[in-house]
């Protein structure tokens, strides 16, 4: 049962506290979309073994929704961070880079 | 015959004794003992039968590794079948059964199967009963189905008598094992400062060393075990329980430890189990090591037990299994046994040791009190059925030809040990293949991992492979030490305990005795004694192709039985590997997983039962619901009133009251339960007209409005009055139940999306209880209890106003969900009972009648109003429902928008919304299918519609239903068939779901 | 105007702690940025005590101020004074982007007092109750069983729990069956 720190109230939150929100840095698509846009917005998701990028909310505390990067196989978490952002900060890839050289997630590497 | 000795047992007070039953027949033992120990001392070696064969079975282990002697215990509201009796404390008054026979132990007609094993080999119930296929249900089936399970199930009927409660605790350093290596762990992590958690399984500290004897720091195994408890029960930072076992270790530290706090005392007061939930930084398993059998013919013998069980039931309970035991062996820890018994007055025949040279220091001592030793020798089978008569000798090299025959009564056998690794591997730790012990032990570079990458669990003692004293307390020092640095805390270097070496000669790896055993022998040498897998069962499993060592175990059931194959598993593997030609470590094992052994559902659900199995949400008038007759309703874990039943009247007659009083002249409905979400801020409206598919930013102050909510598919999701509280804010109301869901899609979205707009949203649905007035008679209720002006003029239709009604601070919302005049009242919930009950009182002329949710529902239905649920299923859009009016055609972007622009969605062929009324005036089936003409491919009916919502209509005095047909809205008039459940249709006439007063005139008065 | 009843009426039980549906309460959220030294100074100004820290209560007489998220507070105050409490709020804050709404009615707080508090709480909220970790002053928004709850420590035997109106007879059923006597786990 994993443990993600939630960077708004800084609480150490199990599982059960939590609800996971899925894949991270989506860009909406809205009316004017092509239908391979919203397509690609609404229904395509990554599924990787390895790094990875998440939403979640601590729902049982805070009420913040989050970002949380980690290891799908593992369980690593190499950090949690705003939700109020459209790519992982700079800090969190650096992180990552350190402990998984050469790890590459849609365009981001 | 095993029996009491005449002194010993160094866990038992022989002055303290105890009585109990099995089997009906009332037996005694001594304080200390576990039900196995005082079964033995009462000469009840047979405790079960097997599950396959109904073979009599002895205890072979003395410890959670048992598979035999599993026993039904306790009676009634405390009944638990398939319990070790090996760990079960004896405590006055037990009362055990054995399992898996009939009539009797003794006897037990299922033993016939044993006669019939040449029949029933491995694989035996996936061949036999895949054809033919009908016989599956009513022969197969039910046959399976009989002799499956081992112990009783509990009386259905029956209520647990006990109560259970989880715990949730963190700590730095959890320590899983109270043995030597435990205890020397923890008390070298809590030097360092850190806080300890320290978790025994048995009620003992010290595990199996004060049996196997020695010396630490110049004094008795014993005393250090004594002092070291005693010095880790002074520090501060420590915490030690023993009864708790260590189930199963999770990611990022989590641990469920099982704590049995009164199963040796039944009457006590207090939680039976408590599950601990754990969070650890650091982990150390010091979960022992685990003896295992050797594979001859004839090794589940009643009296055939491992060495060291035999030894423990002398030295802990002064138990004997037998006046002659016979040790046989491929290592010299069994040599231990024999010298044991030797100097407890009793015979060894014989010790059979499988390795050409023998053994080391042990032997020689053995041979030293006169013992014989047999070099190279094995045990060709065992004699007897229900108990060891004797045993056959032949050369451990040969295929069995009998050398001498050894009369005896009982077998010690030992094939080596292997360390407890299961909880190293809960969470994926790997091991490797330590060839000269013979043992799988854990690969430290392969550790479990934590949230930070780094590794959390660390085996200790014998469970990592350090079988001797010695090597035991240095490894236990080193996990402790390094379990304490990887907590954060610096640990002290002391001393460590000193032990004096012991020279033991190598063992020799025996997978089958003897080594080139006939079919016929292999056929007898049992590996899993529970589900009765044998050596020849592992082989025709991979004969027939099931190389996977996953593959052979569910082929096989090795491994599969409530024990969890702990005794089996290496020689199985081993087996295994032999006949696939393949080293072992190529093969693998198979999974381990939690819980170590089987812990009670009580203790998984915890304090959750009765009152508290869920939680149930009250509005602030429920009390007075259930002293009226009410009927609940779960709407979520909401309970609303469904109708309240009046004497002498059914369900039916009260919801159709209900309904009549709410249409001639006065209705009071608890809506408490709706969602009410403030909306604030400079953005809130162009948020709002995002949420919405309809216009909310252009809604005056006072006014309110009908909303539709979609999800971004495009589905509908929710609906509700949205009421515009001031320039800047607005109050949603939401459906039952949907209060915090769209509470958190709005967050969402704030928090997500667009977190630069401003606004802020606040769930403040149970900050009021909320009561609709409804009827022709409502507003002269209101009028009554007065304060306000709620004329058509002042309060028209869809508008709110605030202030005092009869003395209660409140808003009035003039909405309808009814058709008729209707007032919703919003009042702090902690005055909502006195507002409801002045209601009544007042409206007592008007014969004020309180309505539940059926009525609602019809009264909804009547107007054609959709319900979100009934009319919506998640993939409905409001366009399919007719209310493409609410939908704004002037926004460029709501929630939906995009979605609801989809070929799929914007088909002309999707089934609309229309009224529906049967030709006879009977009520449709919920559900009910409208079929077209022609069949799909299975062979089913094409179908044109289906019902969303039917009622009988008291006020039309005839069935009502809404539906989603092809085209319906163009087929006006016309007759279709709908589904019923006998398979006869009815014919159903397309209407206007609008079945009374089209013009809204009643609620416009 | 009638008089106002609580949601279980100061229900109390004792056992391992005693157990107290504490009455009613005058309780207001506030939404609004922390950071923002308007929305700061008008609630600090209002309430009559600081801005608490992050998962910090601060108290003064009858008025506490506990932190809920980087956004929210929530104010406790006597129950016949929160709706004057939110006039004013909304006077002091003016212009700032902010909500001042009265729960005290959706809410309903508990009372636990005793040495065993801890192992009562800990039983049923998966949170490190350890004096060392949580100390009187915090505040811990989280689960109790299957119901969402904020609870802090007014010192180290008393505990006040917040859930929502419409658990409460939940709410007191898990604190009493968790403070059933003779249940102690003594850990803490």
């Amino acid at each position: 049962m994993l443990i993600l720190e939630c960077p708004y109230c800084g609480v150490h939150a199990e599982e059960t506290e939590l609800h996971g929100g899925g894949e991270a840095h989506l860009t909406r698509h809205g009316p004017e979309s092509s239908d391979q846009d919203f397509e690609g917005y609404l229904f395509q998701r990554e599924n990787p073994r390895g790094v990875h990028f998440e939403r979640w909310r601590h729902v049982h505390g805070c009420g913040k929704w989050f970002h949380a990067a980690r290891c799908t196989a593992t369980l690593e978490v190499f950090g949690t961070y705003s939700a109020q952002t459209s790519e992982p900060p700079q800090h969190i890839r650096d992180r990552i880079s350190a402990k998984r050289p050469g790890w590459s997630w849609r365009e981001l590497a | 015959m095993s029996t009491r000795l005449a002194t010993g047992g160094r866990l038992t007070d022989r002055t303290k004794q105890m009585k109990f039953r099995f089997n009906g027949q009332q037996m005694r033992g001594v304080e200390g003992d576990t039900l196995a120990s005082a079964l033995l001392a009462n000469g009840q070696l047979m405790m079960g039968r097997s599950f396959k064969y109904h073979r009599p079975r002895g205890p072979v282990a003395s410890g959670s590794e048992e598979p035999n002697a599993l026993v039904n215990l306790g009676q009634g509201a405390r009944f638990e079948p398939n319990q070790r009796a090996t760990t079960t404390e004896l405590f006055d008054g037990l009362v055990a059964a054995s399992q898996n026979h009939w009539p009797s132990l003794q006897f037990d007609v299922g033993a016939i199967n044993t006669h019939l094993s040449r029949f029933l080999p491995a694989g035996f119930y996936y061949k036999m009963f895949i054809h033919p296929r009908p016989l599956w249900k009513h022969v197969y089936e039910p046959f399976i189905r009989r002799s499956a399970g081992l112990g009783a199930a509990p009386d259905a009927e029956t209520v647990d008598a006990d109560t259970y409660e989880h715990f949730y605790t963190f700590t730095d350093v959890l320590v899983l094992g109270g043995g030597v290596a435990g205890l020397q762990a923890a008390l070298t992590a809590a030097r360092s400062g850190a806080q300890v958690l320290l978790l025994e399984q048995n009620a003992h500290w010290g595990g199996r060393t004060p049996v196997d004897g020695g010396e630490i720091d110049g004094k008795p195994a014993e005393q250090w075990i004594k002092d070291t408890v005693q010095a880790l029960e002074a520090m501060g930072n420590v915490t030690l329980r023993s009864r708790t076992m260590g189930a199963g270790v999770y990611d990022h530290g989590y641990v469920l430890g099982y704590e049995r706090l009164t199963d040796h005392a039944p009457e006590t007061p207090g939680p039976r189990h408590r599950l601990w939930r754990i969070r650890a930084q650091q982990i150390v398993t010091a979960t022992g090591a685990i003896e295992r059998p050797l594979s001859f013919a004839g090794n589940d013998v009643p009296g055939v037990l491992l060495a060291s069980a035999i030894r423990d039931y002398v030295v802990n309970y002064g138990v004997s299994i037998g006046d002659r035991t016979v040790v046989v062996t491929n290592n010299d820890d069994a040599y231990r046994t024999a010298i044991c018994l030797h100097g407890h007055g009793l015979n060894v025949p014989v010790i059979i040791d499988a390795r050409m040279q023998g053994g080391g220091a042990l032997m020689a001592q053995a041979e030293a009190l006169g013992i014989r030793v047999l070099k190279g020798k094995a045990i060709a089978k065992v004699k007897g059925t229900r108990k060891v008569t004797a045993v056959e000798i032949c050369d451990q090299a040969g295929e069995g030809a009998v050398l001498e025959t050894i009369p005896c009564d009982a077998v010690a056998m030992s094939g080596g040990w292997s360390p407890v690794v299961h909880l190293w591997s809960h969470c994926g730790g790997k091991l490797s293949w330590d060839e000269g012990n013979a043992f799988f032990r854990p690969d430290l570079s392969r550790a479990p991992t934590s949230h930070d990458g780094a590794p959390f669990v660390i085996p200790a003692g014998s469970a990592n492979g350090y079988i001797q004293l010695k090597d035991t307390l240095a490894d236990a020092t080193t996990a402790g030490s390094s379990a304490a640095t990887a907590a954060g805390h610096q640990p002290k270097v002391g001393t460590l305990p000193q032990v004096a070496p012991r020279e033991e000669a190598a063992m020799l790896p025996v997978w089958l005795m003897p080594q080139g055993a006939n079919v016929k022998l292999r056929s007898k040498a049992w590996l899993d004694f529970q589900n009765d897998v044998k050596v020849s069962d592992i082989q025709l499993a991979a004969q027939e192709g099931y190389e996977s060592v996953e593959h052979a175990k569910r082929y096989t059931t090795l491994g599969m039985a409530t024990d969890q194959g702990k005794l089996s598993n290496i020689n199985g593997l081993a087996t295994l590997s032999a006949a696939l030609g393949e080293a072992i470590p190529s093969v693998g094992t198979t999974t381990f997983r939690p819980p170590y052994t089987p812990i009670s559902m009580g203790s998984i659900a915890g304090q959750a039962r009765g009152d508290i199995f869920q939680p149930v949400r009250e509005t602030p008038l429920h009390g007075w619901h259930e002293a009226h007759g009410v009927h609940w309703e779960p709407v979520g874990q909401w309970r609303r009133p469904y109708s309240f039943v009046q004497q002498d009247e059914t369900v039916e007659q009260s919801v159709n009251r209900e309904v009549k009083a709410a249409r001639d002249s006065l209705g009071l409905l608890d809506a408490s339960t709706l969602g009410k979400i403030v909306v604030k801020g400079p953005d809130a409206g162009k948020f709002l007209d995002m949420l919405y598919t309809n216009m909310m930013s252009t809604l005056p102050v006072g006014k309110c409005r009908y909303g539709l909510m979609c999800n971004e598919n495009g589905f509908l999701m929710d609906d509700g009055v949205v009421a515009r509280m001031s320039d800047d804010t607005w109050l949603c109301h939401t459906t039952t139940g949907g209060a915090e869901r769209i509470h958190a899609h709005m967050e969402e979205w704030l928090q997500t999306e667009w977190w630069d707009w401003q606004v802020y949203c606040a769930n403040v649905t149970e900050q009021y209880a909320q009561i609709a007035v409804v009827g022709p008679n409502a507003r002269k209720l209101l009028e009554k209890l007065g304060g306000m002006d709620v004329s058509r003029e002042t309060l028209p239709f869809m508008q709110w106003a605030a202030g005092t009604l009869g003395g209660f601070p409140v808003r009035i919302f003039r909405i309808s969900f009814s058709g008729e005049l209707s007032y919703e009242i919003a009042v702090p919930a902690s005055q909502g009972l006195a507002l409801w009950e002045r209601l009544h009182a007042e409206g007592a002329e008007w014969n004020a009648t309180p309505y539940g949710t059926e009525a609602l529902h019809i009264l909804r239905a009547e107007k054609g109003f959709i319900m979100i649920g009934d009319e919506t299923d998640g993939t409905v859009i409001p366009q399919d429902l007719g209310l493409g009016w609410a939908i704004s055609k002037k926004k460029a972007d709501y929630i939906g928008k995009r979605a609801q622009a989809r070929s799929h969605m914007t088909d002309p062929t999707r089934w609309q919304l229309v009224g529906l009324e049967t030709v006879d005036g009977s009520v449709l089936p919920d559900g009910a299918l409208a079929v077209a003409s022609g069949t799909n491919a299975n062979g089913q009916r094409h179908t044109q519609g289906r019902v969303t919502s039917t009622y009988h209509s008291p006020t039309l005095n005839r069935g009502i239903a809404m539906g989603l047909v092809l085209n319906g809205p163009d087929r006006m008039g016309e007759v279709l068939e709908f589904t019923k459940l006998d398979g006869t249709t009815i014919p159903t006439k397309i209407v206007n779901a609008v079945f009374l007063d089209p013009e809204g005139e009643k609620q416009n008065v | 105007m009638s008089e106002p009843v609580s949601a279980l009426n100061a229900a109390a039980f004792d056992g391992l702690a005693h157990v107290q549906e504490a009455g009613l309460h005058g309780m207001i959220t506030l939404r609004g940025d922390h950071a923002d030294a308007d929305f700061a100074q008008a609630v600090a100004d209002v309430a009559g005590v600081a801005m608490p820290d992050q998962r910090e209560v601060v108290s003064g007489g009858d008025t506490s101020l506990i932190w809920m998220s980087p956004d929210e507070l929530l104010l406790l105050c006597p129950y016949a004074e929160a709706g004057e409490t939110v006039t004013k709020l909304t006077e002091a804050l003016g212009d700032t982007h902010a909500l001042a709404v009265d729960v005290s009615d959706a809410r309903v707080v508990f009372t636990l007092t005793g040495t065993h508090i801890r192992d009562v709480i800990a039983k049923l909220a998966p949170v490190d109750m350890s004096p060392a970790a949580f100390r009187p002053g915090m505040v811990r928004r989280t689960r109790f069983a299957q119901v969402a709850a904020a609870v802090w420590l007014r010192d180290d035997e008393t505990a006040q729990i917040i859930c929502f109106r419409s658990v409460a007879p939940y709410m007191f059923a898990l604190l009493c069956n968790a403070a059933t006597p003779g249940t102690e786990v003594g850990i803490f």
